[in-house]
């Protein structure tokens, strides 16, 4: 059976023969960030679940809450999809240069994005709000389990980031050594569908921890 | 074979620059609505405005309305699934 189709694939020319499947390729994707959607769904149903037991703490527990950079935070992850988005345009229009230009930028907006979260995190850690912290003790519960929500979910959502701007810097390799190409960018096109979804996940963490009131 | 690698959506830089300014503008009236004591819908309009974003997203730099329905088809059931969970975790909530 196999020397039958190896006998098949030497007559034809080998480019015929690549196979390649991008519509597939974009389903598995899909299917993988759907996993993902439900990883989230269950933190947010227990975050909504957590709100509607406890609604005061959480309202007080949040005024810790920079308002501020978690609204700059949402404006440079909103402004990297936008970015990405375009350099895939870029790519199929055969600019090659704009594009690697748009995913480094990408990479520099998720990069901020850390940086901030890096921040962020640190002022409350300096505030003893951290899990078995001293400011921890004088807390209701409802706002405990606010902070420990706030960290899960931020946390989680910045290892996506993380793990987002490393599929783009491996594609990025790959569309500088044509490897990815404006007739084969599903590479670009699939991290560029992680990224975007990344960011719906900041879109609902957002409202739901910054901006309570 | 080559049906299945088809290089379809046509969405441009101009579509995709509209988008941002929109999800932009939402962002500017979620955080301005947020200081606004709306009372018990206040979580209401944050969520719409939020959803709002996600579909803007979703449709147009995900290109989802531009994909066949095998994918619209994939991700309904995964977001009803998704509300059935909620319902049945506040069907429980409320009624304890």
């Amino acid at each position: 059976m196999n020397e039958n189709l190896e006998a098949v694939a030497e007559q034809a020319p080998p480019a015929e023969h690549i196979h390649r499947d991008d519509i597939g390729s974009k389903m598995g994707m899909w299917l993988f960030l759907l996993t993902e959607v439900l990883l989230f769904g269950g933190l947010f149903l227990m975050y909504a679940g957590y709100r509607f037991l406890y609604p005061d703490d959480f309202k007080a527990a949040a005024l810790e809450l920079n308002t501020m950079v978690g609204t700059i935070n949402t404006f440079i992850l909103l402004t990297s999809s936008l970015s990405i988005a375009m350099s895939i345009v870029a790519l199929r229009r055969e600019q090659k240069k704009l594009c690697i230009y748009l995913l480094v930028f990408t990479l520099l907006c998720g990069l901020i994005f850390l940086i901030n979260k890096y921040y962020e995190w640190g002022t409350k850690i300096e505030h003893g709000i951290y899990p078995k912290g001293p400011a921890m003790e004088d807390l209701a519960n409802g706002q405990v389990v606010y902070f420990g929500l706030y960290y899960v979910m931020t946390g989680l959502h910045a290892l996506h980031v993380i793990a987002g701007m490393t599929f783009i810097i491996f594609v990025l390799v790959f569309i500088v050594r044509n490897k990815v190409t404006s007739t084969n960018y599903m590479k670009l096109e699939n991290s560029g569908l992680y990224w975007h979804l990344v960011d719906i996940i900041w879109i609902f963490l957002y409202p739901l921890f910054y901006l309570i009131h | 074979m080559a049906d299945n690698n088809t290089q379809e959506h046509t969405a441009g830089y101009g579509l995709y620059i509209m988008v941002w300014f929109g999800l932009i503008g939402l962002t500017l009236i979620t955080a301005s609505v947020a200081g606004i004591n709306l009372g018990s819908i206040t979580l209401v309009v944050a969520l719409m405005i939020a959803a709002t974003k996600a579909l803007l997203v979703g449709n147009y730099f995900m290109h989802l309305k531009f994909e066949s329905r095998v994918f619209k088809i994939f991700i309904s059931v995964c977001i009803v699934t998704f509300l059935i969970m909620l319902i049945l975790t506040f069907s429980d909530l409320s009624f304890r």
